[in-house]
């Protein structure tokens, strides 16, 4: 167990390092894209609640599986989604069609 | 190791490069939604494996089934609503529910391998270690991000609630808390102690963030954003799984990054932000004798002034701070300039804390279709303040402040747009009132600064419709 115990923490550590490498070069335009990007990130917690509802046996176990699952579901589709509908708006150039909701006016012809 | 626990592997390891490169592409707007969707694969690939692994091993019971397929599918559907549904401008409280509930699986699922073990053979102290932190750092992630979702959406007051006896109460449970986790580390593995120690953990989180200020929240939703991260790491340790442990740790170096940078950029130490309390009825008195007195020197102007200096300079920066995102007057800030971009040069200057968590504003913008290429970064923008004709504040304060230049104040050292180098300036506010810094803004007295006492969205209408005359006269 020392072995997987000592390369979990280097994991653990090497990602981090690789991470504030990463997240350091995002700018602050896309900082809440980036948080809910690597808030749908952290939703591979579903993993974790997959292993938990494969491994209960008992009442409390599956009340367990399943409020994780609900949480981490939550967390997964919720995340992705949200960032995506962030994402889109980022455009280079307005879609000159756009103007939804907000007639536009009527020319003065003088 | 047969073939499909190598594939499992490998799936995973596929899954933490995807993360890795999704986030190396959000270091352009023109990137980030390949990344994300990069992202998303890798997400679908490990949760793949990991249903194939479950398969494979064959453990899980039909109620396993149910319990795991009800659940993730329930959830999904509401996060997936929840996302969609969203306005803009409540964003922040919604990222932040995401992130209650990412804290909260990872302690779920800390617990549930505790439930599992409890009573039988010895639980491996590595085990151990690792539930008892997630069983503690979950649930104050859990509910302290709750309560900023609360804070966030107005249901809970954005001013901090402070109560007799509440410092000794957050002292009782951290005893609470450490007490009951040492008693389980010392191999004792009880139920009612886990219990305890996830209900004292629960309710820090309450006690943590209710004291923290509205003004405070990018900081503080940073933070929890990062413990998320280092849970679901934790977790990853728990079930021993790379993927979590790869995966957590990305988001707690994210959520790290962003606390350093918004309190750097608010001034603030993350130590005085957590001790919270800050602003409670000190906002009114704080005047320093070296403050010019409020309404001395004050030239207010009209929006048909404003529209005037507006339509003919020939390059404007509109600077938007908490108050337009308060107003809800992005879409009025855009239609102002395209409207002058029509003759100009325009482009927005943004403060890294402008709106309600890191990097709001940019958000808000686009949605009005502002192309990112006219949002400016602080130090971009602030090489263009000294040529810029017309900077237009909108709802922006203390990140406006020349005094943070001068130190011996409570904006000293802060960094600012500096707004005061434009030619001429505009600023749209309601009131002389002061910021969050409690002080007069110096650059509401400067002579070249013209006050125009609205609303944000009702005073950029107002301007809007009297460049559109000038410009149809």
């Amino acid at each position: 167990m020392t072995t997987g115990l000592m390369s979990d923490i280097y994991l653990f550590v090497l990602a981090i390092l690789v991470g504030y490498e990463v997240i350091t070069k995002v700018p602050s335009t896309l900082h809440t894209p980036l948080m809910s990007a690597s808030n749908a990130i952290h939703g591979i917690i579903l993993i974790g609640a997959i292993v938990t509802a494969s491994q209960a046996r008992t009442t409390p176990g599956y009340v367990l599986a399943f409020l994780a699952a609900f949480f981490a579901g939550m967390n997964v589709m919720g995340g992705y989604s949200l960032t995506d509908r962030m994402l889109q708006m980022f455009r280079k150039r307005p879609v000159p069609a756009a103007h939804n909701g907000h007639p536009s006016e009527p020319e003065e012809l003088s | 190791m047969n073939a499909i626990s190598i594939a499992v592997a490998l799936a995973y390891l596929l899954a933490a490069v995807g993360f890795v490169v999704a986030l190396h592409l959000m270091n352009s707007p023109a990137t980030a939604r390949k990344g994300s969707r990069l992202s998303w694969i890798g997400m679908i690939v490990a949760v793949t494996a990991a249903l194939i692994s479950v398969i494979q091993n064959g453990t899980i019971t039909t109620t396993g089934w149910i319990v795991l397929s009800v659940g993730g599918i329930g959830g999904g559907t509401v996060g997936l609503v929840m996302a969609r549904r969203v306005k803009m401008t409540d964003v922040p409280q919604v990222v932040s529910i995401f992130n209650a509930v990412g804290g909260g699986a990872a302690a779920l699922v800390a617990a549930g391998d505790f439930v599992r073990l409890v009573g039988g053979h010895d639980i491996s102290s590595r085990i151990m270690i690792a539930t008892v932190l997630d069983i503690i750092i979950g649930p104050v992630t859990f509910s302290g991000s709750l309560i900023a979702a609360g804070k966030l959406q107005g249901w809970i007051s954005g001013r901090p609630v402070v109560f007799p006896g509440a410092r000794l109460l957050t002292v009782a449970l951290t005893v609470i808390g450490v007490g009951g986790a040492c008693y389980l580390l010392a191999g004792n593995d009880s139920t009612p102690v886990l219990i305890l120690v996830v209900c004292a953990a629960l309710a820090f989180g309450v006690t943590m963030v209710m004291p923290i200020g509205g003004a405070d929240m990018p900081v503080v939703v940073a933070l929890l954003n990062s413990f998320t991260g280092i849970a679901v790491a934790i977790a990853g340790f728990v079930i021993d799984n790379g993927a979590l442990i790869i995966g957590g740790a990305l988001v707690g170096a994210s959520g790290g990054i962003l606390t350093l940078l918004m309190a750097k950029a608010m001034n603030r130490s993350i130590l005085s932000v957590m001790i919270g309390g800050f602003g409670t009825g000190d906002g009114g008195a704080a005047t320093g004798p070296a403050v010019v007195g409020a309404g001395a020197g004050v030239r207010s102007v009209s929006a048909a002034d404003a529209a005037i200096q507006l339509a003919y300079a020939s390059k404007v920066v509109i600077v938007p701070g908490y108050g337009l995102a308060a107003a809800q007057a992005q879409h009025e800030a855009a239609e102002l300039a395209a409207l002058l971009a029509e003759h100009a040069r325009v482009f927005f200057a943004i403060h890294p804390v402008a709106g309600r968590m890191p990097g709001h504003m940019n958000v808000l913008l686009a949605e009005a279709n502002v192309p990112y290429t006219d949002l400016k970064e602080m130090d971009a923008a602030n090489l263009e303040f000294p040529t810029a004709d017309v900077a237009l504040v909108v709802g922006a304060n203390d990140v406006t402040n020349p005094a943070a230049r001068r130190p011996g104040n409570p904006v000293s050292g802060m960094p600012i747009l500096n707004v005061d180098q434009a030619n001429s300036v505009i600023v749209i506010k309601r009131s002389l009132g002061h910021g969050y810094a409690g002080i007069d803004n110096e650059l509401y007295t400067d002579p070249k600064t013209g006050m125009l006492f609205s609303d944000a969205k009702a005073g950029l209408a107002d301007i809007i419709a009297a460049v559109k005359a000038l410009v149809a006269s």
